[in-house]
């Protein structure tokens, strides 16, 4: 049965994927080859043979540890003396073995060995988690080619450069590879690479074609090629090399490029090329320290400390300067005065003939004895109070998510206090405030519009409102309803008793609907998976996709399988018993892929007989599906229009549905054109594709448009409502357009009735007509332009502070308004008109910008924290103050790259109201005991010196003194730190302004 | 984090063996770890403040006036001899101090107050003289103190620490500078007795100074300190020189000289026979002696009284303040509009 089904997957898929394969990679430059950074040989199948000609490749075994078991103690013991105040211990301990010492050595360096042991146990115990981490990664096993085609399993470590490998079905790749071939005769494998990116999508590789057919074992025996490339460096996206085999060179392009820690999806197996191995390969070399970050109360504390030593040193001069006088005095003409101290006979530190010398020696045992005044123990009791902080922080029950089974996870204790002071906060939109998960909620076929699903953004409208919508009541009962009846199917929300059911087939426009759901049915590059129970799952590359799928199939057009030439559609006649399958073949002849750029896809389909016709089904954006209507085909223009209107209105996202009926010959100048067009290979190859689908995507027949909601998360309005009373300001960096960003922000109740909106945006007719003529440099001009009057009405919209409003201000700027707003002249403006509005939204932003708006925030000295939970995110959660990734879909990127994770963005109000709170009042108040207790009991010191003429004589015993900052006095405060709360939780909550 | 991680933990998302340990992930849930233990922040109410004030003022004036009872109970003489057992006709007090071969014996009159009950405590008491110089205090060698075979153990001991290369026991400049005034009573031209045992801590005595370790090579150096010991009775029995080693934290202090186990009347005099040997007026110090009964509360001391009183008064003080505040001017608790940013907008 298994040997069948991978008959089946045997075919030709790169027929399917027409841009997005080979499409790169050619206009590399290969001349390079052999130069400076690009000087890396690779012997396949020869692996002994680079020692032999003297290369010296890393192993593949990879550590992340920061210390070896010899290089602990010197390194870690050098990071601890940098911090300032260690520093200056080791220093004093060091002074306390010469006499100067107001106390005993051992009572002084005994305190500071503990703070310091402790700190490096901490390091230790981290380190070796890593370490056992890499112990398990490297022990992993891949199968490595041992010669005469056999395989053998050999733990990842001891991989070698040139070794042939063979990675199955869900494993990760050990090194980096070059693709040879794959299980697929073509040699494609589809890959994750979401340890990488974040991505969940899977992405598609391609083998060479002369390497595809090495498909079984015994090919490798004697296999023999050159590899000449790159050098190690860090872009996950470029690569360059050549393959010298059978007395060829081939090109090698990423194309090929297998990465370390990616993971083999939908494929058996691979066969791959070593090239990279260890901490050369790309994911290693990307491997850099996160920004460290640290608090605002961490540095206002270093400034404390540095105004405690400032002080220190004043009452060290003032004792000393006494100290010298009076030492002076004991010996006057040979006379002594206090005769008792032998003043005669004395040494240097007592010496009243060298009295200045004397005392500036005193200066430093003062200097010593006076350090009570630096809490040796506050940076460790700060440090442990955080922790402490954190591990109630993952605690809380009340920020676990029960869905995705994920508590909040602190992973830098560092920031807890930030979180009590934050001021704005920028989001993300996907995946953050909404789920990222699509349901298909309402459709418009043939100008009808079904769906009575009531979307978010609609409920948030009717209460912004105040009329509350007179079915809701009445949909909310129903809904209930229905989710008894039949268990929620993810992705799918259509509620239409019309279509349902299949009772579609009583609607006037049945052959409408009809086509429409095949065309969701089949337009898409989704994969099916069919379990036991012959139920299927769809595995898509954008969870819309998924969604178009999971529609179809829930209204009887169940997308079954797909093979490399065909669709297999399992429909159900709904004039029958549901049981009732009947299948469709359609034959797949072209796939013309969605992209950017084009804002549409396309599939060619050769229906089944008997009408046996060539379709072309399309789906893509409405601002370039209306323009490629055929004149016949414009039938519902009109409603449709009006429909899609009213979705995106309603925060939904819209794609036009269109087909096409060709005729054979048509089909066939296309197929021809397209073809040459593929095999090209010339630089303006994706050009002629282009050319060639737009040539056929034209005359197009109007069937619907279909509207998928993105589902915000549980919570969001509620949450950014609270936050907003709090006085949080709430910044949303989007990569939506301005509509669909601004009915986002209404719907979370960012946006609010009676709110101005400043919107900046770059579509004033003017620089759309410049735009059209091409001119880089008068466009950029003229748009800086435009953007600064815009802002600069803005400032002038906005009263001036101090001067009370009553009306709020949000600002909504697009994402080509942003490039030019944060340009260094402008920014500070821009930055003046944002502060002012309580919320911010850029729409279209691209990830450096997101980053760039925060950095810009920073400057205005306010704390900011980020949350995110994609790749994308990752440079605007390294950028902020704080980073809050969520735990959700997206993968573990933003994880990752942040400093606190959470599963849901409603968490963030407890974790800022409440824990927030606790945290920095706790923080502070502790930090002020501290240097309470410390200047206290220095003070003490420093009064008895006066009275032991300065001599330096410490009040109190040595081990009292050494001992009252580690032990006496550092438990009350960090219980002080970690359980104190001046309000309860349920306070935090309702006094919002507490915060 | 590094890729490392991401492997890791991504590696453990894949494999299965995820699922048993999913159940794990949820926050147990204890008072504790939701931080809800029950717990009290008292809010100062201005009944509370006035009954607190009230409460430490009630306590703490009766412990003020008893203190103050005790100790003006306690009946001192003290007698400042330094300048007065000088002759007139010295001008250089230093020298005649200095010179050894002057008699300097002494002889004062003291004229007691009020009845004093045995014990009367003898103290001799110095100003100025800083025993808690560092240089002074660790001038000293407990080890040698204590133990017969440590007699060459001298560290520390500079600038006394070996005479012609001989250690000196007890070594070190506290040592050295033992005062060495000496006294002698008469009541009713009878002698009064000053039992002169008892007068060190027990503890020293039994510790830190060897019944074992005899003096040795002591004051025998060209300048002479205080004190010279008999070479024949132990260290610890040395009791004056026990008395002055635990050495005093100020600069003004009194050290017990002995005890006389005799009744005085009001209006009796006493004549004390002193030498004075100590060298005081080379840095300006002061020399007393002082005779002083004890109550339960120690010797004369009126500061603990004293403060307790004035803490207790001012609490009163503040309580009466805060009620007359709160009759005259009553502001109404959680009252928002005092808070600063509400004020500030209270202005518009």
């Amino acid at each position: 049965m298994a040997r069948v089904r991978r008959r089946l997957e045997k075919l030709k898929l790169s027929t399917l994927y027409s841009f997005a394969l080979c499409a790169k990679g050619s206009t590399e430059d290969h001349s390079k080859i052999g130069t400076a950074g690009f000087s890396r040989v690779v012997y396949v199948n020869d692996p002994d043979r680079h020692e032999e000609e003297g290369f010296r490749y890393p192993r593949n075994e990879v550590s992340t540890t920061k210390y070896s078991l010899v290089t602990f103690v010197p390194k870690s013991l050098f990071e601890q003396f940098r911090r300032v105040a260690n520093f200056y211990f080791l220093v004093s301990g060091i002074l306390t073995l010469t006499p100067l010492a107001p106390y005993s050595a051992v009572s002084a360096l005994l305190p500071l060995s503990v703070v310091i042991t402790a700190t490096m146990l901490k390091e230790g115990v981290e380190d070796w988690r890593r370490k056992q981490q890499d112990i398990e990664l490297n022990n992993r096993i891949v199968k490595v080619h041992r010669g005469n085609g056999s395989f053998e399993e050999t733990k990842w470590k001891y991989i070698k450069i040139g070794d042939v490998i063979k990675v199955e079905k869900d494993n990760f790749f050990p090194a980096d590879l070059i693709l040879l071939s794959s299980n697929y005769p073509d040699g494609i494998c589809y890959v994750e690479t979401m340890n990488l990116d974040g991505e969940t999508n899977l992405k598609i590789k391609q083998a060479l074609e002369v390497t595809s057919d090495l498909q079984e074992d015994g090919d490798f025996t004697n296999l023999r090629q050159i590899i000449k490339c790159e050098d190690p460096n860090a872009n996950l996206y470029s690569f360059v090399g050549t393959m010298d085999y059978k007395g060829m060179r081939h090109p090698l392009s990423p194309q090929q490029l297998l990465l370390r820690d990616s993971k083999l999806r939908n494929t058996d197996y691979i066969y791959g090329a070593v090239i990279f191995t260890g901490h050369d390969t790309k994911v290693m070399q990307n491997a850099t320290e996160p920004p460290s970050k640290r608090s605002k109360i961490e540095k206002k504390m270093d400034y404390i400390i540095y105004l405690l030593l400032c002080s220190l040193l004043g009452i060290a001069l003032l004792g000393s300067v006494f100290f010298g006088i009076w030492t002076k005095a004991d010996l006057r003409n040979g006379e002594l005065k206090r005769w008792y101290l032998r003043p005669d006979d004395s040494t240097v530190f007592y010496d009243p003939k060298r009295a200045p010398l004397a005392s500036f020696c005193h200066l430093l045992t003062a200097l010593m004895l006076y350090n009570y005044f630096i809490p040796i123990s506050l940076y460790i009791s700060i440090e442990m109070v955080k922790i402490l902080q954190a591990v109630f922080i993952n605690q809380d029950i009340d920020m676990y998510d029960e869905e995705s089974d994920k508590p909040t996870h602190a992973r830098t204790s560092n920031l807890n206090e930030e979180l009590g002071q934050v001021d704005t906060i920028l989001s993300d939109k996907t995946g953050t405030l909404t789920c990222n998960m699509m349901e298909f909620i309402k459709c418009s076929i043939a100008g009808t519009a079904y769906g009575q699903s009531v979307t978010e953004v609609e409920k948030a409208m009717a209460l912004r409102k105040g009329v509350p919508l007179g079915d809701e009541i009445e949909a909310g009962g129903h809904k209930e309803k229905q989710i008894e009846e039949s268990p929620h199917v993810k992705g799918f929300n259509l509620k239409d008793p019309r279509i349902m059911d299949g009772n579609w087939i009583h609607e006037p426009n049945k052959d409408v609907i009809r086509d429409f759901f095949r065309l969701l049915a089949i337009c898409h590059t989704c994969i099916p998976e069919v379990d036991e129970t012959d139920k299927v799952s769809y595995e898509a590359e954008s969870p819309d996709e998924a969604a178009f799928v999971i529609a179809a199939r829930e209204l009887g057009f169940e997308f079954y399988k797909r093979t490399q030439t065909s669709i297999v559609i399992r429909e159900r006649d709904p004039n029958q018993n549901v049981a009732d399958y009947q299948y469709r073949k359609y034959e797949l002849l072209n796939v013309l892929e969605f992209s950017s750029s084009r804002r549409r896809m396309s599939v060619i389909v050769k229906e089944p007989e008997p009408e046996g016709r060539i379709l072309l089904f399309s789906k893509g954006a409405d601002s370039v599906m209306f323009t490629r209507l055929a004149p016949d085909g414009r039938k519902f223009e009109e409603e449709t229009k009006r429909h899609i209107n009213e979705y995106s209105d309603s925060g939904l996202r819209t794609l036009v549905l269109a087909y096409r009926v060709l005729d054979e010959k048509e089909y066939e100048n296309f197929a021809e054109k397209f073809r040459t067009a593929k095999i090209s290979g010339s630089a303006d190859r994706d050009e002629q594709i282009g050319e060639a689908a737009d040539s056929i995507e034209r005359d197009l027949i109007l069937l619907g448009a279909t509207a998928v909601e993105d589902k915000l998360q549980k919570g969001v309005p509620e949450c950014i409502d609270k936050l907003a009373q709090a006085g949080i300001k709430i910044w949303v960096l989007t990569g939506d357009k301005m509509e669909t960003a601004i009915n986002i922000g209404f719907a979370c109740s960012l946006l609010r009735q009676g709110m101005t909106q400043i919107i900046i945006a770059l579509e004033a007719p003017d620089i759309i007509a410049l735009e059209k003529n091409g001119d880089k440099d008068s466009i950029a001009k003229a748009s800086k332009q435009s953007v600064m009057g815009q802002i600069e009405d803005g400032i002038k919209q906005v009263p001036t502070l101090g001067q009370s409003s009553t009306e709020s201000f949000a600002l909504i700027i697009d994402g080509k308004s942003l490039t030019y707003a944060l340009e260094d002249d402008v920014k500070f403006k821009f930055l003046d008109l944002a502060v002012k509005c309580a919320s911010v939204i850029c729409c279209r932003s691209s990830p450096k910008q997101k980053a760039l708006v925060t950095r810009l925030v920073k400057h205005s000295d306010k704390v900011t924290l980020a949350i995110g939970d994609g790749a994308n995110d990752v440079g605007m959660l390294q950028e902020a103050d704080i980073g809050v990734g969520i735990s959700g879909v997206e993968g573990m990127q933003a994880v990752m790259a942040s400093d606190i994770a959470i599963a849901q963005f409603r968490f963030l109000e407890r974790l800022l109201l409440v824990h927030g709170h606790w945290c920095y009042r706790r923080i502070s108040v502790m930090i002020c005991y501290f240097f309470y207790k410390n200047v206290t009991f220095g003070v003490t010191i420093f009064l008895y010196e006066a009275f032991a003429s300065f001599s330096g004589k410490p009040a109190y015993n040595d081990w009292f003194l050494s001992l009252y900052n580690v032990f006496f006095t550092s438990l009350p405060v960090i219980a002080l730190g970690v359980f104190d709360q001046d309000v309860s939780s349920r306070l935090c909550l309702q006094f919002k302004t507490l915060h | 984090m590094n890729s490392g991680d991401a492997a890791g933990s991504s590696s453990g998302g894949s494999g299965d063996a995820g699922a048993p340990r999913r159940a794990s992930r949820k926050p147990k849930y204890s008072k504790f770890t939701q931080q809800e233990l029950p717990a009290c922040k008292p809010i100062l109410t201005p009944k509370w403040v006035i009954s607190v004030f009230l409460l430490v003022g009630v306590i703490f004036v009766p412990i003020g006036v008893a203190s103050l009872l005790a100790s003006n109970k306690v009946v001192e003489i003290v007698d400042r001899y330094d300048d007065a057992c000088v002759p007139s006709n010295v001008t250089n007090k230093l020298a005649y101090i200095q010179n050894s071969t002057i008699s300097k014996t002494c002889r004062r009159t003291l004229k007691v107050p009020k009845d004093m009950k045995q014990p009367i405590f003898v103290y001799y008491q110095l100003n100025n003289f800083y025993q808690n110089h560092r240089r002074y205090v660790k001038s000293r060698n407990d080890q040698q103190l204590r133990d017969a075979s440590k007699a060459n153990e001298t560290t520390l001991c500079d600038p006394e620490k070996t005479r012609d290369g001989m250690a000196i026991v007890p070594c070190g400049l506290i040592a050295w500078s033992t005062f060495n005034d000496t006294y002698t009573f008469q009541h009713n031209t009878n002698n009064l007795s000053i039992d002169k045992t008892d007068i060190s801590w027990k503890s020293d005595r039994d510790h830190k100074f060897g019944s074992d370790v005899f003096p040795k090579n002591f004051q025998k150096g060209p300048l002479i300190g205080g004190k010279t010991l008999n070479e024949s009775i132990p260290l610890s029995e040395q009791e004056d020189l026990i008395v002055w080693m635990r050495t005093a934290a100020l600069p003004t202090f009194r050290k017990l000289y002995g005890r006389i186990y005799v009744d005085l009347k009001e209006n009796d005099t006493i004549t004390v026979t002193l030498d004075n040997n100590y060298n005081t007026y080379s840095f300006d110090g002061k020399k007393s002696l002082v005779l002083s009964t004890s109550t339960w509360l120690g010797g004369k001391n009126d500061f603990l009284g004293l403060a307790y009183l004035t803490v207790g008064g001012l609490c009163f003080f503040l309580a009466f303040a805060f009620t007359l505040l709160y009759l005259i001017k009553p502001r109404k608790l959680g009252d928002n509009n005092y808070l600063s940013w509400n004020r500030n907008s209270a202005g518009h």
